[in-house]
């Protein structure tokens, strides 16, 4: 590294990370909003694993989910629409010892954040991404979303959306993410379960959490809310290898409502470390001259 | 006749133009020409055309070497050396009356006896061939010339073996074997009568001189000043910038990040700036539009990054490798909202480096976006001069990840921000969120008509305050007189060599280089105010008013009616003559 940071600290005991420690403002979203079950239970998951408070670092870019940081007490970023995935790999690959955490909605993530989330995925970038996914753009007060099923009115289809809506599943598939699960805001044990394997995968792992818009898509998930009259089904990991990719499009095939847990995990060497090696393999050559003394030769060859 | 059997005529400065196809290799031969004047004490500047496609097409690289300044690649050739029948055709208009044509006779079949030129033709491709040997063809016959050129110039031919050696060097052993069966032929070809030159010795400074183009010197710029981290996206012609750094950061211990798209490559940049470091992202002009609403938010979260524009003839995909200075008012006002950023741009190739340290000191004072506007031009032009000391120049990265005090806030109204990158920790437990919705002070959104007042003046009031800071510019020439000639950018050397020559029609002539652009440094209505015309000679387009970019904007700023435009788009640099007699017109009121 070309400067030094400080190795991870020890957590003191007086510093436990606690939910309390952990809240900031008042959540914006509407009463009923699935949102709040997925800042809580990302509480529960930071407190479980007791990373030390300065080293932790939200980002998020623009729509309802995406005002994740200024609720969270930590380091955090909100940046501009659709390009949370870039900044937040712009901070994992320069700051190793910092855990990057990536909040958005659908509009973010899969519309105009659609390109860098194929990217991000395929380079492996370490950090992990949740998608809260609503099926309408929320903030903007109704209009359709690239999830939004067919038939869907909203203010920009009047008379019902026409365009085939993105598969979440198949799209991270095809992106190369290495960990991909899908989970449900009302079912919080089982997006606790996702949340956790996703931050302790080493690579990019991404979460689709279904999180109902109570205001302009009241009901969206009401197929996969038993309380509601749906069923919840669970991927059963017994039978299904999640190392499949193929196995895992299947499980994609119909996502209503479809199947919650992970579809895919995989290790391949994320970003972070390749740079990391060619870093340690360069520096190897250069053999202990000074960065000043190293810039001074490359001069020199000019003369 | 072999070389040295004449005395040598004696030159103070030579301008050779070699015209070609863009796979002849007439570049590098330009290249190896540049590094040796830099090696021998002398000045240097080239100038070169690309073609924007693949391979092929007519492309022509022209060296100026002079024992004096050199501040011009040269308005008209004195040597022409020209491949093909195009080129011969192309450039004999821009060899001066009285001037040398060497030419490829098994290509060039007509030629033009005119004005008193001096033409000689030699068999290129053949001779090369049979030095080299019947498979390689014609490759090489860049070396033949150069041998050639070495003996007509009286060159140092060691140290121009010494440098081609080390080009070659790096390839196969036989690469380097035929370069100098080639240039030996070429160094030994019995050229008639044609006779021969020598520089006179340059002076000779203290400390090393280098030659180079001016991506290069930003590149090593960036480095001295602490950059280690960002992200591009390639474009012609910044790509070679991006390309430096990706090879060069991981020895000093960073990474340089080929994006998916010119957002991506702003966004990852503005990342590394929020973790702490001091980022570099670039591109040219189309990129720059891309890159325009995280610009925006750099300047409202208030992040310290470095953003070049090597500019390129435009509007949309335009002249990719042609010289405009059009994206001035671009850099400075190119964002939605009032998003204050600093522009500088540098003046040569040698400023490429000085300009790159001081955007990286601003950046961090201010912590705002830095944008630094080069060209075409500045990026391709190869000139000698002073080899920086790193001694006196160098930035040791450093992020600060101390405790913040009780009272920190990362958007304080009553001084500069300066972040708390993450790993600092808050001794008030409260921890910072950089926003780019209107925010308080400590970072959380906010409506309030009056807090966006205040934090625009938080962020205008940085303008402000580096504009108390930037010295004043000294003019060259006259200190008062007829005529102020204003420029900024690559346009340096032409604009002071213009000033130079124009009084000997009896006026008196001042010119003027800015090098921060925005803000303006203050005081420059002093200056204006004792010229009868200013006229702002920039490489963009009048525009519905009459005005060029920059001299609208000293127009508005101060309300001064004799500043008026010297402007062009034909996507060269300025030649001395364009400038002179562009002058010339305004002091005879015509302009």
């Amino acid at each position: 590294m070309s400067t030094v940071l400080p190795s991870a600290t020890v957590t003191e005991p007086e510093d436990r990370l606690t939910k309390k420690a952990l809240t900031a403002d008042h959540p914006t979203w509407c009463p009923g909003c699935g949102d709040f079950a997925v800042l809580n239970i990302f509480y529960r998951v930071l407190e479980k694993l007791q990373y030390p408070h300065e080293k932790i670092v939200c980002v998020a870019g623009i729509g309802c989910s995406s005002r994740f940081p200024y609720f969270m007490n930590t380091h955090g970023i909100h940046f501009i629409h659709g390009r949370a995935l870039p900044l937040a790999t712009g901070i994992s690959l320069s700051r190793p010892d910092v855990h990057v955490f990536v909040f958005g909605g659908d509009g973010d993530g899969f519309s105009i954040g659609g390109n860098h989330l194929n990217h991000a995925a395929r380079k492996n970038v370490k950090l992990t991404y949740v998608i809260m996914d609503n099926f309408v753009y929320g903030l903007t007060k109704k209009q359709t979303s690239p999830t939004s099923p067919i038939g869907f009115k909203s203010k920009t289809d009047p008379t019902g959306s026409v365009d085939r809506p993105i598969n979440p599943m198949k799209q991270l598939l095809a992106s190369g993410a290495t960990f991909i699960a899908r989970t449900h805001a009302a079912q919080v044990k089982h997006m606790e379960q996702m949340f956790e394997r996703a931050i302790l995968h080493d690579g990019f792992s991404v979460v689709e959490c279904l999180s109902e818009c109570v205001m302009f898509y009241a009901g969206a998930f009401d197929d996969s809310t038993p309380r509601k009259g749906g069923t919840f089904e669970a991927v059963d990991e017994t039978q299904h290898d999640v190392t499949d990719e193929v196995a895992a499009f299947k499980l994609a095939e119909n996502l209503a409502p479809g199947k919650f847990g992970v579809y895919y995990q995989v290790q391949r060497p994320t970003k972070n470390d390749l740079e990391q090696k060619w870093i340690t393999d360069t520096q190897a050559k250069t053999g202990g001259v000074s960065q000043k003394d190293l810039l001074r030769k490359r001069l020199e060859a000019m003369r | 006749m072999s070389p040295g059997l004449y005395a040598p005529h004696s030159l103070r400065n030579a301008v050779i133009r070699f015209a070609g196809n863009s796979q002849d290799g007439i570049q590098s031969i330009g290249g190896f020409l540049a590094r040796l004047a830099g090696r021998t004490a002398q000045e240097v500047m080239t100038y070169m055309t690309i073609p924007s496609t693949i391979s092929g097409g007519p492309s022509i690289f022209q060296v100026h070497i002079g024992s004096g300044e050199v501040l011009h690649a040269g308005d008209e050739a004195d040597v022409l050396v020209a491949f093909y029948q195009h080129s011969y055709d192309s450039h004999l208009g821009a060899l001066r009356d009285g001037g040398v044509c060497l030419y490829d006779s098994g290509e060039v079949k007509e030629v033009r006896h005119e004005r008193g030129i001096k033409h000689i033709g030699i068999p290129f491709t053949a001779a090369t061939v049979e030095a080299v040997g019947g498979s390689t063809r014609d490759r090489g016959k860049n070396m033949f010339v150069l041998g050639l050129v070495c003996a007509v110039f009286n060159l140092d031919k060691e140290k121009l073996i010494g440098i081609v050696s080390r080009q070659f060097g790096k390839k196969d052993e036989s690469v380097l074997r035929n370069a100098m069966l080639a240039f030996d032929a070429g160094f030994a070809y019995e050229v008639g009568d044609l006779e021969r030159f020598a520089f006179e010795h340059g002076e000779a400074g203290d400390g090393h001189r280098i030659s180079t183009d001016g991506n290069q010197m930003l590149t090593a710029g960036l480095i001295a000043a602490g950059v280690r981290y960002g992200a591009a996206y390639p474009i012609t012609p910044w790509s070679s910038i991006m390309e430096s750094l990706r090879a060069e950061l991981p020895k000093y211990g960073g990474i340089y990040v080929q994006a998916e798209d010119e957002l991506a490559a702003v966004s990852m940049t503005l990342g590394a700036a929020f973790a702490g470091h001091l980022a570099v992202t670039g591109s040219a002009g189309p990129g720059l539009s891309l890159k325009m609403e995280a610009l925006s938010y750099a300047s409202m979260a208030e992040l310290p990054i470095i953003v070049i524009n090597v500019q390129r003839g435009g509007p949309s995909t335009g002249l990719p490798t042609s010289v405009e200075q059009s994206d001035l008012m671009q850099a400075i006002y190119g964002s939605h909202g009032d998003c204050p950023r600093i522009v500088l741009a540098p003046q040569d190739v040698e400023d490429c480096f000085y300009i790159a340290l001081e955007a990286g000191r601003l950046a961090r004072k201010y912590s705002c976006p830095v944008i630094i506007l080069s060209d075409q031009a500045l990026s391709s032009r190869i000139e000698a001069f002073a080899e920086p000391d790193l001694d006196v120049h160098w930035v040791e990265p450093h992020i600060d990840l101390s405790t913040r005090r009780e009272d920190y806030r990362p958007y304080p109204l009553d001084r500069t921000t300066q972040h708390a990158p993450p790993g600092s920790r808050m001794s008030s437990g409260k921890y910072p969120v950089i926003s780019g919705l209107e925010h308080d002070e400590w970072g959380h959104p906010s409506g309030s008509p009056k807090m966006h007042s205040q934090m625009t003046g938080k962020r205008r009031q940085k303008l402000i305050d580096a504009a108390a800071e930037f010295p004043l510019p000294k003019v060259h020439g006259h200190q008062e007189g007829d005529v102020l000639i204003v420029g900024w950018g690559s346009t340096y050397g032409p604009i002071k060599e213009s000033a130079d020559r124009l009084p000997a029609e009896g006026f008196k002539v001042g010119a003027l280089h800015l090098r921060h652009l925005h803000p303006l440094p203050n005081g420059l209505e002093t200056i204006f105010n004792r010229y009868e015309h200013i006229v702002v000679v920039e490489m963009n387009d009048y525009g519905a008013y009459g005005y060029g970019q920059m001299a609208t904007l000293l127009r508005a700023r101060y309300c001064n009616p004799a500043i008026k435009s010297l402007c062009k788009t034909d996507g060269l640099a300025f030649r001395i003559r364009e400038i002179v007699t562009g002058v010339e017109k305004h002091l005879a009121g015509a302009g």
